[in-house]
């Protein structure tokens, strides 16, 4: 597979290492009274779409990176590429 | 009709025209007692261990396919009880037990050949490893053995000894566990299954379930709706595309394990190693080839095919640990989807919506599971209890802190 | 003609290769294959088949030959396997045939063959049940021995295999006429194109068929287009090169045959390369490969490919026979008697079941339309052919070659390697490829289903000018030759009804019957058809077997083909070294060495080496006279807990945190509290993974308010940075840090013992005070030591005494090291190693990878109050999960034998004075033993239920893969100084 990273373009997908759902961006909060379920969920739950799947890939051959990639399951085709840190910040993370 | 050695003979003599189906292709009939959805080998054997152990009655196999398509159909068809952990051991260790009769009792030849496994280990932290866990097994009464680097190089002479990166230690050997020809068994579940009147319902796939006030009423198929109280899901691979008709997300991820098979060779191993300081293991088959597999690509996919890298990676490994398979021949490849659970280890449990029941997650070991899943799964289907090997396959285990993790991977799945 | 070499062919006479086939000397000539130069010196029989040891002589002229497997070369060379068709020949090639005992004309498992009755497909499955334990020892080892077709050496390949990768914006697989045409178009165009084809001559079908194009022979316009590519720069060929497989986003493998054509490969080159291939687009030539028609005993030898034929003819000069019969459903008998009795070759007969075929007028030659060949005779080999008429006359017909076509089938294998399905063209009578072919890619040519050659030449070049077109360039304009340009003409024909066996998977054996009987019993769909007959699945994967048994699997259970479907065709495209695939990742280069530091200092002391993952370290340094490693090991701890000892500890992952927002960040990724610590100190952290369970540990120095320190172990160095990158840009991408990794850049070395002071003393600058007063237990400092060498140094201890770890420059980790062997000699410095570390930080009771495996919380290794819950940090939600919370969870504990010479091994058990072995019983296990020469006695750390609460009692630790059953004391974890006094001081 060819991942175009948004920074350095495109490169083998052996430079990357594989996390998962890209909701693993969305982490609960700690102190939150209902974290325990909350937490269950972020963790152990997913969708596991056979389609379109935005998931984790870290650069961990070359700028170290975190991306989210956005992948079909059923053809493994990319469509898009972002940068995970962007994509959280859109999602409203911060510090 | 028994299969045997004179039946063989005769058959023979009289131009095999004897010979009948192995099992029916009948058409659905509007309501069953089960349902069990998936005729992969965890299904096809829940439906003979119900029909034959539990005295179910009007059970039907449902197969969007072909029946043995799935994973059994496409696994390096090892067989084997090394588990470290108490919510697995008991249960792989009967599963071993049932394999060890399973031709007897299905009048099947399914090849299961106790040709021994081998994990070699490479540093003193892997020893310890192995003897914690060869321990584990013996309390279960699974049978392990501790081999150091001269026992091993008795064993299997042509593994790299004498020029590795990392040096062969030893091994921990399971000598009850093997091999099994991987496609008799679905078949030889279903033969069996069918003769005591399981309709094994092939091309013949689950569109939706049919769900009303949390109990499961039946299931919509591609030639038409069939109604059922109790259904059975086991379909690795495709649970969480199944179990979104039931509005469940669950703690599983599908994932393509590739495996590869050489050309035939004459004898050059006996039985299954596994090298442990790379992904590789292999047997080799009767028919000569060798069959082998090293780590699952590593992202998510239904698209049962992977890629160069990993298929570089495993061959690298068996290169590093058995340096003669070079000159032999790559003759295929194939990816299978696995259900990648976050614990590693199976699902057999109730689902929140009465009368429905899940087997899944079995990641990469649900091919020496099937006959105990099989089982497991039937008593639960017939008794509404967990089988008291899988006791510790439920659900909730995720949310209680009791994760069954032989790898210390955590929850991720391709960790595991 | 003498003997069977005719005129003409691509073959150099002015060389004679002597070659040698089971012993037998013969001679050919460059160009040949071993198949080629067999026929061509009159040997027809070359291998047995897998089950029944049938004789079997060459079926085609490719890469599909399912027969003439031979093991070539000899030695550690030894390649079973072989397919003879597509070897190239060379000066003293060795070949040998297989499966065969004694001899390939005389094999005595032969019997097999009138044993087929009882051997019928899965008879297997039915049998061999009785007594169970019979199948392990007495069936099985009988199968095995007679399974399997050549053997392996046994010994390590000795050549090299390399990989490499390429780029470009067209691939062009396979140098028949579409591939050239179409690398003619894109390479005119200055694209950058690679064309592969599996042969070692470009070319493909135009060198073994007598076509005219234009004014020139299909070959010599081949060879003039090869040659005009070959002065492209733009263009790279890659003959004797299969492309394998079509991976995702452009991706292919290809598999490079550098030196398979010599004797061994030249002097430092690889045998074979792997490339992998990344393209923009892809434009599949790969032909298409001709299908035989099943007839009773189709199989002899002689009887082959009418399209073999007229290779070995045209392109080898081989004649495959003295009287040459054909059999076919298509134009393929024409062209084949043409090119043979322009030859000279005697044709004696043309069996058409076309009732409508043409004469071609072969002088010499009997033509029957409608015909059909219902069997043969010959004893290892063919000499007659049973021939029944269109009006139902049956008779014999003289001939010891028959060549057969039953039609051509695209070779669509690379089409559906992403799981695309080919459709069936009624035409054609054939699978052509679907829409769904890979990103990037076409196909032209016979693969395409375009059989002419004018077709090939023209839609390899519009499809070259289409990819062309989407990448941005124009085609110029093509100068294609005049090309035959034949419409198809076939009736399809699958197997010719009648008695006898009528083969179809020529390797495995399978017959018609077989399909039949697969029908009858059930296994209809072609999956369980393939499985349980063995059809396609031999070393050539079905290529010539597939169609004709799934043509009949339709018309037994009255589908049509399309219905029918095929099964997946999945990489490789033919069978590939596994050699190649693993390049040169073997034997001590299968993984990289990582080095520390010291390593070449510790080595020149003699240090014994161990691997802890890709890194080596120095595991201890045996003194002369000392006899066994333990005596070693035990001098190494003593030195440290009375003087002084020296470890090289780089190996532990360094990470440099810093930021504005350093220590809340560092506070957020450790389960206990870091917000506060002071700058120049160090603290011990629990790092847990979001489910609660234990990551790591470690400790982490603040070295200024925005500049944090972290250590991990050594094994989870790569982990523990990805979480925390993890951490820093998708969790918290507002806090102002940044990581680098440092593990590399800093040597650092643990120095531990009373004298430790003392000794660092006299290599620190002066102006660093590091008195016990001024610089305590857990402080840390940026210092300068030796002259002005920067240094960090760590009072932090892992042994339990006096400690610190100094960290320089990684380039100055060896100086440093020889400087405090110089400057400590006269406190008995010591250098240790991983067994000396390993025995101390037991001794103190420190948690490893063994007790940090991954499966273990905070809670069971005692410091579960550590994990904070006045903060949010990673992990502590989980944690407290009831499961992991229990009252008889297992808590760490330290164990003395009761008896100093038992042994106590890492991984025993812990059981209950008195109770069974059984799993019910078991307490838990032992994570790390030793002796403990301080405690002159093994101890151990172990976890074992409600331990804590157990202290001064005593259980077994049992192995039972050895028969250890030893009685030990429950203990504290901390065997050394529990208050700590000795790394305070």
């Amino acid at each position: 597979m060819i991942i175009n990273h948004p920074l350095l373009g495109p490169r083998d997908a052996q430079e990357f290492t594989y996390l998962g759902d890209a909701t693993l961006i969305d982490r609960p909060d700690g102190m939150a009274d209902a974290a325990p379920e909350a937490f269950h969920d972020y963790l152990h739950l997913r969708d596991n779409p056979a389609g379109t799947h935005r998931e984790l890939w870290y650069h961990e051959g070359g700028d170290r990176s975190w991306l989210v990639v956005t992948r079909d399951t059923r053809t493994h085709e990319i469509t898009r590429v972002d940068l995970a840190r962007d994509v959280a910040l859109q999602r409203g993370r911060g510090a | 009709m028994r299969y045997s050695a004179l039946r063989v003979f005769a058959e023979a003599l009289r131009g095999q025209r004897g010979w009948r189906p192995a099992w029916r292709d009948p058409d659905p009939q509007p309501e069953y007692d089960t349902l069990i959805i998936g005729g992969g080998g965890h299904g096809l054997a829940t439906a003979h261990y119900l029909a034959s152990r539990y005295g179910g009655k009007r059970i039907a196999v449902l197969e969007k396919g072909w029946i043995g398509g799935g994973n059994v159909g496409r696994n390096t068809t090892i067989v084997r009880s090394n588990y470290l952990l108490d919510g697995n051991e008991p249960f792989y260790e009967y599963s071993l037990k049932l394999w060890e009769g399973l031709e007897q009792d299905l009048n099947y030849n399914a090849m299961v050949s106790q040709r021994g496994i081998l994990n070699l280990y490479h540093s003193d932290a892997q020893r310890d490893a192995y003897i914690r866990r060869g321990n584990a097994m013996k309390l279960h009464g699974a049978d392990a053995e501790l081999l150091d680097a001269g026992a091993v190089r008795a064993m299997y002479p042509r593994l790299n000894f004498d020029n590795a990166r990392f040096p062969v230690q030893g091994g921990l050997l399971q000598r009850r566990a093997g091999t099994v020809r991987h496609d008799a068994v679905a078949w030889g579940y279903a033969r069996a299954a069918d003769s005591r009147g399981v309709d094994i319902l092939q091309n013949t796939e689950v569109t939706g379930l049919q769900i009303e006030q949390g109990r499961i009423k039946g299931v919509e198929t591609t030639r038409g709706p069939i109604r059922a109280a109790r259904v059975g899901v086991a379909v690795a691979g495709s649970t969480s595309r199944v179990m979104s008709m039931a509005g469940m997300r669950l703690p599983i991820e599908s994932h393509v394990l590739q495996a590869f098979v050489s050309e035939g060779l004459k004898p050059l191993i006996d039985g299954v190693v596994t090298f442990g300081a790379g992904h590789f293991y292999v047997s080799q088959s009767d028919k000569g080839g060798l069959v082998f597999g090293g780590d699952i690509d590593g992202y998510n996919s239904y698209a049962q095919r992977g890629n160069l890298p990993v298929v570089e990676d495993v061959v690298e490994g068996g290169m590093a640990i058995m340096p003669a398979i070079g000159r032999a021949r790559l003759l295929r490849m194939w990816g299978g989807i696995m259900d990648m659970s976050m614990d590693g280890s199976p699902i057999i449990d109730r689902t929140p919506v009465e009368g429905l029941y899940l087997n899944a997650g079995w990641c990469y070991g649900g091919f020496k599971a099937t006959p105990a899943s099989g089982m497991a799964f039937a008593h639960l289907l017939a008794t509404g209890e967990p089988h008291e090997t899988a006791t510790a396959y439920r659900l909730d285990r995720f949310r209680r802190g009791l994760p069954i993790d032989e790898k210390g991977a955590g929850a991720q799945p391709n960790l595991h | 003609m003498s003997g069977y070499r005719l005129q003409g062919g691509q073959i150099d006479r002015t060389r004679t290769l002597p070659f040698r086939f089971d012993g037998r000397s013969h001679s050919g000539h460059p160009g040949d294959t071993l198949a080629s130069a067999l026929l061509a010196n009159g040997v027809r029989l070359m291998g047995r088949s897998f089950k029944y040891h049938r004789p079997r002589g060459v079926l085609t002229a490719g890469s599909e030959e399912p027969n003439a497997l031979v093991t070539l070369r000899s030695g550690a060379r030894a390649e079973p396997n072989t397919r003879a068709t597509v070897a190239e020949l060379f000066d003293g090639l060795e070949a040998t045939s297989q499966n065969r005992w004694p001899s390939l004309a005389f094999d005595a498992m032969g019997v097999n063959d009138w044993l087929a009755p009882f051997l019928s497909a899965g008879f297997y499955y039915k049998t061999f049940m009785w007594p169970a334990a019979f199948w392990e020892r007495v069936y099985e080892p009988i199968i095995r021995r007679a399974a399997g077709l050549g053997a392996l050496s046994g010994q390590d390949d000795p050549d090299d295999y390399d990989k490499g990768f390429l780029h470009c914006d067209l691939l062009v697989i396979g140098a028949g006429p579409a591939g050239l045409s179409a690398a003619l178009t894109a390479g005119r165009a200055g694209a950058r194109v690679i064309l592969a084809d599996e042969d070692f001559r470009m070319g493909g079908r135009l060198n073994a068929e007598s076509f005219a194009l234009g004014e020139m022979r299909g070959a010599e316009w081949a060879a003039q287009a090869v040659a005009e590519l070959a002065s492209l720069d733009n263009v790279r060929l890659m003959p004797r090169t299969t492309v394998i497989g079509a991976f995702d986003h452009g991706v292919y493998g290809a598999v490079e045959r550098v030196a398979d054509h010599l004797p061994i490969p030249p002097e430092g080159k690889p045998r074979q390369i792997l490339w992998r291939i990344t393209t923009a687009r892809t434009l599949l030539c790969a032909g298409a490969t001709e299908r035989p028609v099943a007839f009773a005993d189709n199989d002899r030898p002689g009887i082959m490919l009418a399209g073999a034929m007229r290779a070995y003819a045209n392109r080898w000069a081989v004649a495959p026979g003295k009287r040459v019969a054909l059999f076919v459903n298509n134009d393929d008998g024409l062209r084949t008697a043409q090119d043979l009795a322009a030859q000279g070759v005697r044709v004696s007969a043309i069996i058409d079941s076309r009732p409508y075929a043409p004469d071609p007028g072969i002088p010499g030659a009997r033509h029957l339309p409608g015909a059909l060949v219902i069997g043969s005779a010959g004893r290892l080999g063919l000499d007659t052919i049973t021939v029944r008429t269109a009006q139902g006359r049956e008779f014999r017909i003289d001939a010891d070659a028959l060549g057969v076509s039953g039609g051509w089938n695209p070779n669509v294998h690379l089409t559906c390697h992403q799981r695309g399905r080919p459709v069936w063209d009624d035409a054609l009578a054939a699978f052509v490829p679907g829409a769904d072919l890979p990103g990037g890619m076409a196909v032209a040519g016979a693969a395409a289903g375009v059989f002419s050659t004018h077709g090939a030449l023209q839609s390899g070049h519009a499809a070259a000018a289409r990819a062309l077109e989407d990448l941005g360039r124009s085609a110029p304009a093509p100068t294609l030759p005049q090309a035959e340009d034949t419409p198809i003409d076939l009736r399809p024909l699958w197997h010719v009804p009648g008695k006898g066996r009528a083969w179809l998977d020529f390797q495995n054996d399978v017959t018609v019957k077989d399909i039949k009987l697969a029908h009858q019993e059930n296994f209809r769909s072609v999956e369980h058809m393939k499985r349980y007959t063995t059809l396609g699945m031999a070393t050539d994967q079905g290529k010539t077997s597939n169609l004709p048994a799934l043509a009949i699997m339709a018309e037994l259970t009255g589908k049509t083909i399309a219905e029918t479907g095929t099964t997946i065709f999945r990489p490789p495209y033919t069978p590939v070294s596994l050699g190649v695939l693993a390049g040169r990742a073997r034997g001590k280069d299968f993984k990289p060495t990582r080095l520390t530091p010291t390593h070449h200092w510790a080595k020149a002391r003699g240090a014994v080496f161990v691997e802890a993952g890709l890194w080596l370290r120095a595991q201890y340094f045996p003194r002369p006279g000392e006899t066994h490693w333990r005596e070693t090991v035990d001098r190494e701890v003593l030195a440290v807990r009375a003087a002084v000892g020296l470890c090289d500890v780089t190996t532990l992952g360094k990470i440099d945190i810093q930021g504005r927002d350093a220590a809340e960040f560092v506070n957020r990724v450790y389960a206990n509290g870091f917000a506060k610590l002071a700058v120049g100190r160090v603290r011990y952290g629990l790092m847990l993974r979001e489910d609660g369970f234990l990551m790591d540990d470690g400790t982490t120095a603040r070295l200024a308010e925005d500049h944090f320190v972290m250590t991990t172990t050594t094994a989870n160095a790569g982990p523990v940075y990805r979480h925390l990158e993890f951490a820093r840009q998708c969790l918290w991408p507002g806090l102002d840090v940044q990581l680098i990794s440092t593990t590399d850049a800093w040597a650092q070395i643990a120095v531990a013992g009373p004298r430790s002071r003392t000794l660092l003393q006299r290599v620190v600058d002066p102006g660093h005070d590091i008195s016990n007063a001024a610089f305590p237990f857990m402080a840390c400092a940026e210092i300068t030591i030796c002259g002005g060498l920067r240094a960090r140094l760590f009072r932090i201890s892992f042994s339990g005494e006096l400690a610190y770890e100094i960290a320089v420059p990684a380039r100055y980790g060896h100086a440093l090291m020889e400087r405090l062997m110089e400057k400590g000699a006269d406190l008995g410095v010591t250098p240790y190693g991983t067994e000396a570390l390993g025995v101390l930080r037991i001794e103190k009771g420190h948690a490893t990878a063994n007790e940090l495996n991954g499966q273990t919380t905070a809670r069971d290794l005692g410091m579960g109050r550590m994990v904070s819950d006045k903060k949010d940090s990673i992990g502590a939600v989980l944690s407290r999960r009831e499961g992991m919370n229990r009252e008889d969870g297992l808590h760490l504990v330290g164990l003395r034998a009761l008896n100093t010479g038992s042994r106590l091994a890492a991984g025993s058990h812990l059981l209950e004075r008195g109770a069974d072995a059984v799993a019910a019983n078991d307490l838990g296990w032992v994570t790390s033993a030793c002796w403990s020469p301080h405690l002159e006695a093994p101890i151990a750390l172990a976890f074992l239920k409600s331990g804590a609460a157990r202290m001064g009692e005593t259980v077994r630790a049992v192995n039972l893969l050895s028969g250890q059953d030893t009685a030990v004391e429950i203990v504290s974890p901390h065997f050394i100084d529990p208050e700590g006094e000795r790394l305070r001081a």
